[in-house]
């Protein structure tokens, strides 16, 4: 049981908001100790166990290209282009982003957007600007509720879409310990049973967003009267 | 053949570079802690094989102390005022999408072309690795094609990227010190004093019991561990396979998928899933760190009852 007082102290830590790396030393060393390792072995554990992972954040090779092009006005163009669009309203815009992102995961895109190249430079924009067009200047709080939204629509899409697609992690991982237990399965037998999920998730997600827009709307007419 | 090392090395040689830019930075109070954190990152990318796994250990030490102790300042790189984009904006028109779009299809390219390809019997790039080497390769081509395309300085791509960089600041690296954390427990045995724990004291009497326990479980094993897969082994193990395949006779492909996205929708509920759930509020400059997953809880609560019902409706014939 003492072996949980690593995981008690990332619960902890995370809620009274420390410094996250922090936690994350404090709670291998805890970790270790309730284990009876020597604080050296835990903290070299870690180190093999960061330099294993550097893969983790090899994306980040991706924000000199998207602060190059806000420098030079992308956010910017992106808000005059949804503009053009009288009708655009955040909601239906991010829903739209949501089927793209589950449809590009389920064929395996999972790369060609994400939160620094697509969200952040995009679409987070363009549904602050949608929401702009009608109520004119945004108050901080709902400018923000909007990029966490569409943030959150980013993760979405994909968690539910790139498991349909038979060369995912996840699904080798399933394949490989189901064969361990001697139950031979296809990677294909596995993924349809992710489309009735997948279609879950758009219709749960879709509705909230189209609710969050309605939410937007009221505040509007409520700043207007 | 291309492998993920050459990778690394423009990785390093990034992180080198904002470092150098940091230092030299005197807009930024915090300059020197700024340049030690991006240093550190550098050496661990560009030497991290060769410092041994104590020296890596004190590498991540010192990061989460500078990170601790408040010494992360955010760089004051030179960059084009709101007005002045607006008017590039409006000078560049449609042009601006071009290198953004670049990034993709470059990328679509290296996993389509690249990946196949075989030079004098070998592939060209290492297979398993071939979606992040492709990556690197169009994030390259991409600002290349912005440098030319907006005529922006040379330097910009590294001064922007460290405006970037400093933006999100410690939570950049959270996801690959979480991944290390997720080393240290697996050795303590974290993973199979849950199991023990779930399975040992969960009713399972009922086909609806051990559903819940099942999906349950792996939506907050997950929440506990950052992923969904260090949980489904554990829990599959643990419930799925002997409970709700053998006695229950649940057909084992729709047990184990749903399984899995249950684990997700922990995913989306916890701040150790970091690379989703606390770099975006960084990235996008919310007050509240954790804004991304308020707005991802009701969606991942009901996704998690359909995820149940589907389980117990369809997986059992």
């Amino acid at each position: 049981m003492l072996t949980l007082l690593g995981v008690a102290v990332v619960i902890l830590g995370f809620a009274a908001r420390f410094n996250p790396l922090l936690v994350v030393v404090a709670a291998a060393m805890v970790t270790g100790l309730a284990a009876h390792l020597p604080p050296l072995t835990v903290l070299a554990a870690l180190g093999k166990g960061f330099n294993d992972n550097r893969l983790v954040t090899v994306a980040l090779l991706v924000y000199p290209i998207v602060g190059v092009a806000e420098r030079a006005g992308l956010q910017e163009r992106a808000r005059t282009l949804i503009a053009r669009f009288r009708g655009a309203s955040p909601g239906p815009l991010l829903v739209g982003y949501l089927a793209f992102r589950q449809l590009t995961a389920a064929i395996g895109l999972i790369s060609i957007a994400g939160q620094a190249q697509t969200v952040r430079p995009l679409v987070a924009p363009m549904a602050e600007a949608a929401a702009e067009m009608r109520a004119g200047e945004l108050p901080d709080e709902t400018r923000q509720a909007i990029r966490a939204q569409a943030a959150a629509t980013d993760n979405v899409g994909v968690f539910f879409g790139e498991d349909i697609f038979i060369a995912i992690g996840s699904i080798l991982l399933m394949v490989g310990i189901l064969a361990t237990s001697g139950i031979t399965l296809d990677p294909l037998q596995l993924s349809v049973w992710a489309i009735p999920t997948a279609v879950a998730a758009f219709v749960i997600h879709g509705a909230r967003l189209m609710l969050f827009d309605r939410s937007l709307r009221r505040l509007r007419a409520g700043a207007a009267e | 053949m291309i492998k993920l090392g050459v990778v690394y090395v423009l990785v390093g040689l990034m992180f080198a570079a904002f470092a150098l830019l940091s230092a030299t930075d005197a807009a930024n109070p915090k300059r020197f802690g700024n340049a030690a954190f991006w240093g550190l990152v550098a050496l661990s990318f560009l030497a991290g094989d060769r410092l041994g796994d104590l020296g890596n250990g004190v590498l991540v030490l010192g990061l989460a102390l500078i990170a601790g102790f408040g010494l992360l300042g955010r760089g004051q790189p030179q960059t084009t005022s709101p007005e002045a984009r607006r008017a590039l904006a409006q000078r560049f028109g449609e042009k601006l999408f071009v290198p953004a779009l670049t990034l993709p299809v470059v990328l679509v390219f290296g996993i389509l072309v690249l990946k196949p390809l075989q030079v004098a019997g070998q592939p060209l790039l290492d297979p398993k690795q071939a979606t992040l080497i492709s990556l690197a390769l169009a994030a390259l081509i991409a600002v290349g094609v912005a440098l030319i395309l907006l005529r922006q300085p040379l330097i910009s791509p590294l001064q922007e990227g460290r405006r970037l960089m400093d933006t999100v600041g410690w939570a950049a690296l959270l996801p690959q010190a979480l991944a290390a954390l997720g080393v240290v427990f697996a050795l303590a045995g974290v993973g199979k004093v849950i199991g023990d724990l779930v399975t040992h004291w969960l009713p399972m009497d009922t086909r609806a019991a051990a559903v819940a326990v099942y999906c349950l479980g792996m939506a907050g094993f997950t929440m506990i561990m950052g992923n969904a897969f260090a949980a489904f082994p554990v829990l599959t193990v643990g419930v799925g396979l002997p409970i709700l395949i053998r006695r229950f006779g649940g057909d084992p492909a729709a047990v184990a998928a749903l399984g899995m996205l249950s684990g997700f929708c922990g995913t989306l509920m916890t701040p150790l899933a970091a690379n989703f759930n606390l770099v975006p509020p960084a990235l996008l400059e919310l007050t509240d760190r954790y804004a991304v997953i308020k707005a991802q809880v009701p969606t991942a609560l009901l996704l998690l009852i359909a995820n149940m019902v589907l389980m117990y409706v369809l997986a059992f014939h």
